[in-house]
């Protein structure tokens, strides 16, 4: 069925709460109003305010009662208005979230999801449009997944859900209105840690998740026009991170250009390139390229922003640096 | 009774305010502005009768909801339009739109995009003024939704304990975005707060500009006094969406309208008539005046210049001075 991501998201939340009455969400907004970006539009008129359930604006508050409520034995969502609040929240994140089970000796579950969207695209500006998964993956013991496409959310959000980990769920606020086909089958899961080749190639290997693999697919569609083939991988998930689906292609593209919207500097990129250096270093044939976002808070203005964030031609343009072709 | 000069100066500012968002939502509207603009009609009195009360020194921190405060605490429509609109001549180069904005130069520190954000920033301004023993005050503007922060809490028992000269003042226009103040908050005057961290706490009608500038003296008398914070929580209304387009599915057209009968600015026009302070037509003189300046704030700000992208990553830190 074709749906938008927005609605991927919305129709995977109702389904889960309909099949384990375990699953809530609690969120700012979410339910009269469905949510600011309408992922739960409606969604109370079906399963009630109890488990649909609007919160104070209080972020450290209720995303550490999420991590409660999942030790006592609920599967809650969480939903943050916008991810860029998870720092509100970071004590209860990454001090306690990620944590829990294992200073608890293996003997606590955490099934909490904590979801929302991020990223440019609307004028939001420094404090409203950050890419922030990077933090989480430095961080052990939280799962981190990216969707890209529809599908992607649907699948992956499903095992976010059914995953007994804490997992911070990150959604793009541009892509919400991107339509796409989603298998109506109520138990369609992917599974963490399998990144996904969005296009197949030869000549160079392109890493990107969210926002960036549309815009790496542009690029793919450029170079193609000019005989370059290049392969487009969305790792989908960054903890646990499949470097197997990457390495492999490097060894047959011998060239790697990591692009992401994160700040470029310590960015998830830095450590794909990293290990993709450390694991299949006689197989580059160049240094490998990270493009990502400048070392400045995002400006409001959007000239400002397009400087500071990759744009298609820039992702051109790595692909043939390493392939010499510049 | 207000003395003329602040009464004038309320009156223009609550009206410089009006009119200044209004003309960025018909900007907004037809395309020429972009982002998140929160207004804050019908909640003027606020911003204008605090403010008039303050010196350029005096500190305010503001929120997402901040061109009142910004405009009552001494900017430029010319400079907080550019803003707005993300050009160069704005009052932060066009790097902070409508969330940010910010004019140090007159004792603002800034909107603020993440709700409760500012609260300990006014609390560290007035720890400054303190420690400096220069007499000025800081104000921290908030709203309701904004008292269920933990940086509301943390601050007013900061400011308590250490009898710092601040005045919180909370604008209760009864929703945080969709959600009334009755669902999300535990009391029904926020003010009542006040009481948990030993300061002084009071509810006012936030669109009558006397019943605030009472408060609001006594709080800053205090203040200056050096006896510590006070709590002043406002009563109003956001007349508007939350974002231009939000279908407000969480109130009744019923509401909204009886409450736009309650306009500050109309309540303050009759007032000052009835005290004889102004004539009708000196007041219609700062309406128009007020109107004009918006104007003319739109068309410098259409006709000011981006930013230069050249300038990206000026200022992430400060280069100058000796470096430690
Ligand atoms: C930390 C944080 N959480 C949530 C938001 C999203 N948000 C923006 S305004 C707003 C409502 C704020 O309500 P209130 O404090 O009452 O101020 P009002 O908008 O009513 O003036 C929310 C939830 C935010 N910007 N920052
Ligand atoms: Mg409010």
């Amino acid at each position: 069925m074709i749906k938008t991501y927005a609605m991927a998201v919305h129709d995977v939340m109702a389904e889960e709460m309909r099949r384990d009455e375990r699953v809530f969400i609690m969120g700012e907004d979410v339910e009269t109003l469905g949510g600011v970006f309408g992922c739960t539009r409606d969604l109370y008129k079906e399963f009630g305010t109890e488990r649909v359930r609007n919160t104070p604006i209080s972020e450290a508050g209720f995303v550490g009662a999420g991590i409660g409520a999942a030790c006592a034995g609920m599967r809650p969502i969480v939903e943050l208005m916008y991810m860029d609040f998870t720092f509100v929240a970071m004590d209860q994140i990454l001090n306690q979230a990620a944590k829990t089970r294992y200073i608890f000796g293996g003997n606590a579950k955490i099934p909490l999801v904590i979801r929302g969207q991020q990223g440019i695209g609307r004028g939001n500006a420094a404090t409203h449009s950050q890419s922030v998964e990077t933090f989480f993956m430095h961080i052990p013991g939280l799962k981190v997944a990216c969707p890209s496409t529809p599908a992607d959310a649907a699948g992956l959000l499903r095992t976010a859900i059914r995953d007994d980990n804490p997992v911070m769920f990150f959604e793009h606020k541009a892509l919400y209105a991107q339509k796409g086909e989603v298998p109506e089958d109520i138990d369609f899961t992917i599974p963490f840690g399998k990144a996904d080749i969005k296009r197949e190639g030869t000549d160079v290997t392109i890493v990107a998740n969210l926002l960036y693999v549309g815009r790496a697919l542009e690029a793919a569609e450029i170079l193609s026009g000019e005989g370059i083939s290049a392969e487009v991988i969305d790792p989908r998930t960054l903890v646990p991170l499949d470097m197997n689906t990457i390495t492999e292609s490097v060894k047959k593209t011998g060239r790697l250009v990591v692009v992401h919207e994160a700040h470029r500097n310590a960015g998830w990129g830095a450590e794909i390139a990293a290990q993709v250096t450390e694991d299949v270093f006689p197989y580059l044939d160049a240094a490998p390229i990270r493009l990502g976002t400048a070392p400045c808070p995002l400006p409001f203005n959007l000239g400002l922003e397009n400087a500071a964030t990759p744009q298609v031609a820039d992702i051109v343009k790595a692909a043939k640096t390493v392939l010499y072709r510049i | 009774m207000i003395e003329k000069d602040r009464a004038r100066f309320i009156y223009q500012t609550m009206n410089r305010i009006r009119c200044f968002e209004m003309k960025a939502v018909s900007l907004f509207e037809s395309n020429k502005l972009r982002g998140s603009v929160h207004l804050y009609v019908g909640e003027e009195a606020v911003a204008a009768t605090v403010c008039s009360q303050l010196s350029e020194e005096d500190y305010i921190a503001s929120t997402h909801r901040g061109h009142g405060h910004c405009i009552a605490k001494g900017a430029t429509l010319d400079g907080a339009m550019a803003e707005l609109m993300g050009k160069s001549t704005g009052y932060c180069k066009g790097r902070s739109g409508s969330m940010h904005i910010a004019d140090l130069s007159k004792g603002n520190l800034g909107a603020n995009a993440i709700v409760g954000g500012g609260i300990p920033i006014a609390t560290g301004a007035a720890l400054a003024s303190k420690m400096q023993n220069n007499g000025r005050v800081s104000v921290s503007f908030f709203g309701d939704g904004a008292s269920n922060e933990g940086t509301f809490h943390e601050s007013l028992n900061l400011a308590a304990v250490w009898k710092l000269p601040i005045i919180f003042i909370c604008e209760n226009n009864l929703y945080g975005i969709s959600v009334p103040s009755w669902q999300s908050t535990s009391v029904k005057d926020i003010s009542v707060r006040g009481q948990a961290y030993g300061i002084p706490g009071i509810t006012v009608d936030g669109n009558d500009v006397e019943a605030i500038d009472e408060a609001f003296r006594t709080a800053c008398q205090r203040a200056r006094d050096g006896e510590g914070p006070t709590l002043i929580e406002c009563k109003t209304y956001r007349w508007l969406g939350h974002w231009t387009g939000d279908p407000q599915p969480y109130r009744t057209r019923e509401e909204i309208e009886e409450w736009k009968q309650k306009c500050p600015i109309k309540r303050y026009r009759t007032k000052l008539i009835e005290q004889g302070i102004f004539t009708s037509e000196e007041l219609d003189g700062i309406e128009k005046e007020a109107q004009a300046e918006a104007d003319r704030a739109a068309e410098f700000a259409l006709n000011s210049p981006e930013p230069d992208p050249a300038g990206l990553l000026d200022d992430v830190f400060y280069e100058g001075g000796a470096q430690v």
